[in-house]
């Protein structure tokens, strides 16, 4: 299994120039990476919010540009022009407790770049615990990437459409309740993105959310895919959350629910209770 | 490089001078099993019957109409509960709720729509702070209830908090209460003013009686009292019962019920039907008997079990700082006074300890958010001298104990969560159960209703008219009660109506009730039509009232057939509102067919109810 310390990274960092990092990079890793030099890091707020401040050494990169046109030829050139090569360290940090980090993450994934993890907290919690952040915007020589797009990870509707009623294979919708209450992709199972994060930390300790799994009564060979509302960012975060929880075939829908609907696609709908007005808004 | 530690401290209560300790309700070993029977469950190696009966005694109802969800009901003896509690409670509603909590109208905490596989964690979170969800439902003894006010009210003979935890830890997991013919309930009083003594099926005021010149303590009793499709106020058992007696009389009460109750009717099997059945004086005779063999018979460890000393609070809270000029509470506001005006008037009590004030948090039909509940907890951490809060029967939050000088620091900090709403003491406050909103049983939307009735009074400034202050609006989206409609000066409760050839939400509207009389049922209102109705009877009173009659004297008044304008009885009210309750034909206005909360055609469905199972 891959290794999710700190310490076991750290020690790695020491020997080589570039380490393999876990799926949850913690901020003293992070900070010991930053200090030699051997990771980029990948701020993927709003422009404006990079420009105040953001983590040392971290490069621009919000997300609305890698959804503007994920095509996988792209996101590598993105990639080359982050200087991120094949082997380079990535890790990303949000502000909008992981899930924006773990969109862009799983797209760098998607096109065959295999070193990326999520800083395990927001940038706000990284202010909170008094981190060192920096002002001035940067820049880095442009790299080379090859491109190798990962499949695997990648659901389309047809996909889904397929899988519904495909024996070991499961939809898990990342949506709140309610709104998974109101209406959802037929077959789907309901696992809130609320659910996969706690306070301090964008995703709960591995134990943890196998416990939550396993509640569920879902084996551990279970292909499992991914969707949210629209873009794929809660469900991104899901996805990272399953694969911590040591699920190895996860798929994403990135074009989610948003366009399921506008397909004309069959909605499961629940209409027998005004849930909603429990609503204290 | 210093490496970092990534903890949430819990933070210092500047309020309290030492925070309440971990009350340990809940146990860890329980949520591993109920995990675990989910599993079997789901495997089909229980059967449905039997895991529903697990389920209920973990606290756990089917949601409605679509058994993967459940409510679980969060049980908080005497309503109190610590920050930690209440911060907790908001991580878990965000987790694995719908964002947010909500008050019941029996001091529980309720949180819905939660995945059935999820309800171990939800457990696990809960016994973290010390909190359980055991035996809140089923066939147990119920959330031991105890008045909000009780150990700051100035008319209580003594503080009832330490024993009515003492009966609760008791009963919890007793194995004399885990499979009794029905739910059973048990209210303690501050005084007779502020509790739900005759409406449980024990209910207990405290009371302090002069014997050979000590002062002794104890109790009055009632029994068989309760709210349901049919209701009844609890008898008085005898004229003073001695604190040394009270878990005797508890006892012997509740294994009268365990053996006499009705096993088979489940309509007719609360403890009030075999009360009625019996005959009050057979009842009582019964029940005093039965006294005497509990108290030959009960060991001495069983009787060790029952602790009041281990649960009362010792620490010492300092005094509050003495003010020059008091807060004017009383001073008349109107709906354009400032707004903490308007809700030192409305949402604040004074307490028996000089200086200290009781606030309110209004909430809409018990319904709070998780933001807004670590608002809450970090309020009652900066200024509550006792460190912890109490939820209350009207659906709201009790913080007691803050210093009259920082009543204004107090609003301020709630109203930045919007949770400085007034009216948490007035008409305005009205009591919604969860109807539709999640209830097998529910024909109408009385949750939603409820909230409405708050936001139209709120708008038009009721909260300001102390003429109304004292009645109350309850709504039960079934003939059920949990919304307790039938102690409110005007009650309602749904069901299911033919008018002008469509089915339509109404609600039976009952008149008169309080804490100690039940009210009368009148007429059936649509529910579209609620809101019209009650404000054309504040119309009605306000042309009809003799000088300084309240609200809730008039319509007592009247629903005895004492009115003295024209308006005499209750036939005299119904035709003057027969007006208000018309509805246009369908095609005209199809919005007061439908109910609340609702866009399309209303129809009544239910499905099993499990507060019997
Ligand atoms: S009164 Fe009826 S609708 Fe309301 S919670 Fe109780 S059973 Fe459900």
């Amino acid at each position: 299994m891959r290794s999710l310390t700190a310490a076991a990274g750290k020690k790695k960092a020491a020997k080589t120039s570039t380490i393999q990092l876990p799926i949850i990079c913690d901020a003293d890793t992070l900070r010991s990476l930053i200090s030699k030099k051997a990771v980029r890091v990948v701020d993927v707020r709003k422009a404006n919010d990079y420009k105040q401040e953001h983590i040392p050494t971290a490069i621009s990169l919000p997300l609305a540009r890698v959804l503007e046109n994920d095509a996988p030829e792209k996101i590598v050139s993105i990639l080359e022009e982050l200087g991120v090569s094949d082997k380079t360290p990535v890790v990303v940090y949000d502000d909008t407790f992981g899930a924006l980090a773990a969109r862009v993450a799983w797209t760098f994934q998607f096109v065959g770049h295999t070193n990326t993890a999520l800083l395990e907290m927001t940038f706000k919690q990284w202010k909170e615990l008094g981190l060192e952040t920096e002002e001035s915007a940067r820049t880095f020589p442009k790299a080379k990437h090859s491109l190798e797009v990962n499949k695997s990870i990648y659901a389309d509707a047809s996909y889904v459409e397929a899988a519904k009623s495909q024996p070991g294979k499961l939809l898990v919708d990342s949506r709140e309740r309610l709104n998974f209450l109101t209406e959802h992709i037929p077959g789907a199972k309901n696992i809130p993105y609320t659910m996969v994060g706690s306070n301090g930390s964008i995703l709960r300790k591995a134990e943890e959310l196998k416990r939550f799994i396993e509640n569920r009564g879902i084996a551990d060979t279970t292909e499992i895919i991914t969707y949210c509302g629209s873009v794929g960012t809660l469900s991104g975060l899901t996805y990272y959350a399953l694969r911590l929880a040591g699920f190895q075939n996860v798929k994403l829908y990135p074009k989610s629910f948003k366009e399921w609907k506008a397909l004309g696609k069959p909605r499961e709908e629940f209409k027998d209770a005004t849930y909603w007005d429990l609503s204290a808004e | 490089m210093k490496k970092v530690k990534v903890t949430t401290v819990s933070p210092r209560q500047k309020g309290a001078s030492v925070p309440k300790p971990n009350p340990k309700w809940g146990r860890e070993e329980e949520t591993e099993v109920f995990a675990k029977r989910v599993k079997l469950f789901r495997q089909g190696k229980i059967s449905e019957d039997d895991f529903r009966r697990f389920r209920l005694q973990h606290g756990a109802y089917g949601s409605r109409l679509h058994m993967d969800y459940s409510m679980v009901r969060i049980k908080v003896p005497g309503g109190e509960m610590t920050p930690e509690q209440i911060e907790k409670i908001a991580s878990l509603s965000e987790a694995f709720s719908i964002g947010s909590a909500h008050v019941s109208t029996r001091q529980n905490i309720q949180l819905h729509w939660v995945q059935l596989e999820d309800v171990s964690e939800v457990m696990r979170g809960l016994v973290e702070t010390g909190l359980t969800t055991r035996e809140a439902c089923g066939n147990t003894i119920r959330n031991v209830m105890c008045s909000h006010f009780a150990g700051v009210c100035p008319n209580e003979a003594f503080d009832a908090t330490p024993y009515s935890m003492a009966i609760a830890r008791f009963f919890l997991r007793n194995p004399m209460c885990q499979n009794l013919p029905r739910k059973f309930k048990i209210n303690f009083a501050c005084c007779d003013l502020h509790g739900l003594e005759k409406v449980a099926d024990i209910g207990l005021v405290p009371l302090t009686k002069e014997e050979n010149g000590t002062m002794v303590r104890g109790f009055k009793i009632y029994l068989g009292g309760g709210l349901g499709a049919a209701s009844f106020i609890g008898h008085q058992l005898e004229d003073f019962t001695a604190e040394s007696r009270m878990l005797a009389t508890c006892m012997a009460t509740v294994r009268l019920f365990d053996r006499r109750g009705n096993r088979e009717n489940m309509a007719r099997n609360r403890m009030r039907y075999l009360v009625h059945e019996t005959g009050w004086e057979k009842f009582q005779k019964m029940a005093l008997k039965e006294r005497s063999i509990v108290e030959m018979t009960t060991s001495y460890s069983t009787a060790q079990l029952f602790d009041i000393e281990s649960q009362e609070d010792t620490r010492h809270l300092p005094n509050a700082p003495r003010m020059a000029k008091l807060p004017m509470l009383n001073d008349s506001v109107t709906k354009d006074s400032p707004g903490f005006e308007r809700w030192l008037h409305t949402n604040v009590a004074v307490q028996k300890q000089e200086s200290y004030f009781t606030a309110f948090i209004t909430l809409g039909a018990g319904d709070i958010t998780a933001s807004q509940l670590r608002v809450l907890a970090s309020a009652i951490r900066d200024y509550s001298a006792e460190g912890v809060a109490r939820n209350t029967p009207q659906q709201n939050f009790a913080v007691r104990y803050i210093r009259g000088t920082e009543l204004r620091d107090f609003y301020e900090k709630l109203a930045s969560a919007g949770l400085a709403n007034p009216g948490a003491l007035t008409i305005t406050s009205a009591v919604g159960c969860s109807g539709t909103t999640s209830c097998n049983l529910a024909i109408t939307n009385s949750h939603r209703l409820a909230k409405e009735v708050q936001r139209k009074f709120l708008e038009l400034g009721l909260d300001t008219d102390d003429n109304l202050r004292d009645a109350t609006i309850k709504i039960s989206g079934c003939p059920n009660s949990c919304g307790q409609h039938e102690i409110a000066t005007v009650g309602f409760f749904g069901g299911a109506t033919r008018m002008n050839n469509a089915m339509v939400p109404t609600y039976t509207m009952l008149f008169g009730g309080s804490s100690g009389e039940l009210g009368k049922a009148m007429m059936r209102v649509p529910a579209k039509r609620v809101i019209d109705t009650i404000l054309k009877i504040i119309e009605i009173y306000k042309q009809q009232k003799s000088t300084n009659e309240t609200l809730q004297q008039w319509v007592s008044g009247v629903s005895k057939g004492r009115g003295v304008g024209s308006i005499k009885n209750l036939e005299d009210m119904k035709a003057a509102l027969a007006q208000v309750i018309q509805l246009p034909a369908s095609d005209i206005d199809a919005d007061a067919y439908m109910d609340y909360g609702s866009d399309s055609r209303f129809s009544a469905k239910t499905a099993r109810g499990e507060c019997a199972a």
